[in-house]
C-alpha cells in the first residue's frame, strides 16, 4: 500500500466537516469515505480495511470517545492509527483520547498545512509498523508478535505458571553420518515442519531450535488453561506423527527416525533476553534444566516421552502414567521422581 | 465597533485550500443546515435536553469557524458551554445573538459567495 492512496475513514455527524476534511484529504491524494456516526464507523470499519481513521469526538448515537473504547477492544483494528478532529472544548477531553489510544489531535477548523503533516506522519508510522511486523512474523511465532506488539519490546521477564517440554532426535548424529548433508538437511526440514505442526495445534511455541533439538514452551506468553496437558497432548501427537512418517521412511528404505521427550512443569521466568539489537523470546528456570535432563534420561530408560510429578499432577487420571521412581540428575540437589508416559 | 460578520482572512484561505468552487457548495451546505442547528438549540431547550442543546452549539460554532464566521461562533461556543440547558435569561440573549449573527454571516457569505 502506498501511502498516497491510502484509504482514510472520516467520521464527523456534521456535513459541513465532513465534505470539507473529505476535500481536504482528496486533494492530499487520499481517498476518503465517510461515516456520520460512531456506529456507522464501526460499521465500515468491520467491513473492510482503512490505513487511518479521522475522528470527531461530539457525535450522536456514538460519539468519538465510544469509537476509541471500541477499537481497543477489536483485535484487528488495534493497529488502526486515529486522529481525533474536534473542537471539543477542554484540554482534559484531548488528554482523554490520547489516552484512549488516539494518535493525534487537530483541532477544527482544520488547519490543511498541519493535515498534511499529521496525515503523512502517521501513515508512515503505521507503514513502519506493518513492515516491522511481517518481518517479525518469519522469525517469532504468532503469540510472540502479538504479545510484542501490544505490550512493546523489552528486556526482560515475567513469572509464569508454564510447562516447558524438549525434544529430540534419538542417535540422530548416526543418522546424518549415514547420509548426505543435503538428505539431512531435508530430513530435518519435514522433521521440523512435523513437530511444528503438533506444537502449534497445542498452543505451544518454540522457544529454541538447535540441530535437532527443540524446546518449546506452553503458557506464555499467552496464558494456557492447563499447559501441562497441553504440553503431553502436543508429545503425544508428535509421537503419532513421527510413526506415521516412519512408514513413509521405511518405505523409501531410508532412515527412521525416534524421538526423546521431555516434560517439566512449574514456575519460570519467561520474556525478552539478549540485548536491544538482538533479543530472543526464551525461559529460565530449574524446570527447564529439569525438561532437559528429563530428554536426556528417555535414552537410558528408553521411553519417549518422561515427566515430572507436576506436570504428571496437573494432567490427571485420562493421561495413565508409569511411576520410574526416583532418579538423580546433575544439577539438582534432591533426586527426582520421573514418570513414563504412553504413547497414547 | 462591530465584529466583522466574516473574517476575511480565514475565507480567502479556505477557498485557496479547498478551491472556490468547492467552498461555494460547502457555503450553500452550510446555509442550508445552519437553521436546522438553531432550530434544534430550541427544541433541545424546550424538551431539557442538554446533549442535543451541547451537540447543536458545538456543530455551529464549528461550522462558523470554518467560514470565519467568529462574530457567530463566539455567541455558539457560549451557548456550548452552558451547563444544563436552561432557559435563563443569559441562554435566551445568547440565541438571540445567535439568531442576528447567523443572518449577518448569512448575507455576507452569500454576497462573497457571489463576488
Amino acid at each position: 500500500m502506498t501511502e498516497a492512496g491510502a484509504d482514510l475513514l472520516i467520521v464527523d455527524d456534521n456535513r459541513v466537516n465532513r465534505l470539507l476534511l473529505a476535500r481536504s484529504v482528496e486533494l492530499l491524494g487520499y481517498r476518503a469515505s465517510m461515516a456520520e456516526n460512531g456506529r456507522a464507523a464501526m460499521d465500515m470499519l468491520r467491513e473492510r480495511r482503512f490505513d487511518l481513521m479521522l475522528l470527531d469526538i461530539e457525535m450522536p448515537e456514538m460519539d468519538g470517545f465510544e469509537v476509541l473504547e471500541a477499537i481497543k477492544l477489536a483485535p484487528a483494528l488495534q493497529d488502526l492509527p486515529v486522529i481525533v478532529t474536534s473542537s471539543v472544548e477542554g484540554v482534559d477531553n484531548i488528554v482523554r483520547c490520547i489516552d484512549l489510544g488516539a494518535d493525534d489531535y487537530l483541532p477544527k477548523p482544520v488547519n490543511p498545512v498541519l493535515l498534511k503533516a499529521r496525515l503523512s506522519s502517521s501513515l508512515e508510522k503505521k507503514r513502519l509498523r506493518d513492515e516491522q511486523a511481517t518481518l517479525l512474523k518469519r522469525f517469532a511465532t504468532n503469540e510472540v508478535v502479538q504479545d510484542l506488539q501490544k505490550t512493546g519490546f523489552r528486556l526482560g521477564g515475567r513469572r509464569v505458571h508454564a510447562t516447558i517440554l524438549f525434544c529430540d532426535i534419538r542417535g540422530f548424529t548416526a543418522i546424518s553420518e549415514r547420509q548426505s548433508p543435503e538428505d539431512t538437511i531435508e530430513l530435518l526440514n519435514i522433521y521440523y515442519t512435523l513437530m511444528f505442526e503438533a506444537i502449534d495445534h497445542h498452543s505451544g511455541i518454540v522457544t529454541l531450535m538447535i540441530g535437532d533439538g527443540l524446546m518449546v514452551l506452553f503458557g506464555a506468553p499467552k496464558p494456557l488453561e492447563n499447559p501441562a496437558a497441553s504440553a503431553v497432548a502436543a508429545a503425544q501427537d508428535m509421537l503419532a506423527i513421527v510413526e506415521q512418517f516412519n512408514l513413509e521412511q521405511a518405505a523409501a528404505a531410508k532412515p527412521e527416525i525416534r524421538l526423546g521427550i521431555g516434560i517439566a512443569t512449574g514456575e519460570v521466568v519467561a520474556g525478552f533476553a539478549g540485548t536491544k539489537q538482538r533479543a530472543t523470546y526464551t525461559c529460565i528456570g530449574d524446570k527447564v534444566n529439569l525438561a532437559s535432563r528429563l530428554e536426556q534420561h528417555t535414552k537410558r530408560v528408553s521411553r519417549p516421552i518422561l515427566i515430572d510429578d507436576a506436570t504428571r499432577a496437573a494432567v490427571g487420571p485420562e493421561h495413565p502414567c508409569e511411576s520410574l521412581g526416583a532418579v538423580d540428575f546433575d544439577g539438582f540437589s534432591r533426586s527426582v521422581a520421573v514418570f513414563a508416559v504412553g504413547s497414547q | 465597533m462591530t465584529q466583522a460578520p466574516i473574517d476575511l482572512r480565514v475565507y480567502d484561505d479556505l477557498r485557496q485550500a479547498a478551491g472556490a468552487d468547492f467552498v461555494g457548495e460547502l457555503v450553500t451546505t452550510f446555509l442550508d443546515e445552519a437553521p436546522g442547528m438553531i432550530a434544534e438549540l430550541r427544541r433541545a431547550l424546550q424538551a431539557g435536553d442538554p446533549d442535543g442543546f451541547r451537540r447543536a452549539a458545538h456543530s455551529l460554532k464549528s461550522n462558523a469557524n470554518v467560514f470565519g464566521a467568529h462574530a457567530l461562533a463566539a455567541p455558539a461556543r457560549d451557548l456550548e458551554l452552558t451547563a444544563g440547558a436552561q432557559a435563563t435569561p443569559q441562554v435566551l440573549a445568547l440565541l438571540d445573538r445567535v439568531d442576528a449573527e447567523f443572518s449577518r454571516a448569512a448575507a455576507a457569505l452569500e454576497g462573497l459567495h457571489h463576488d
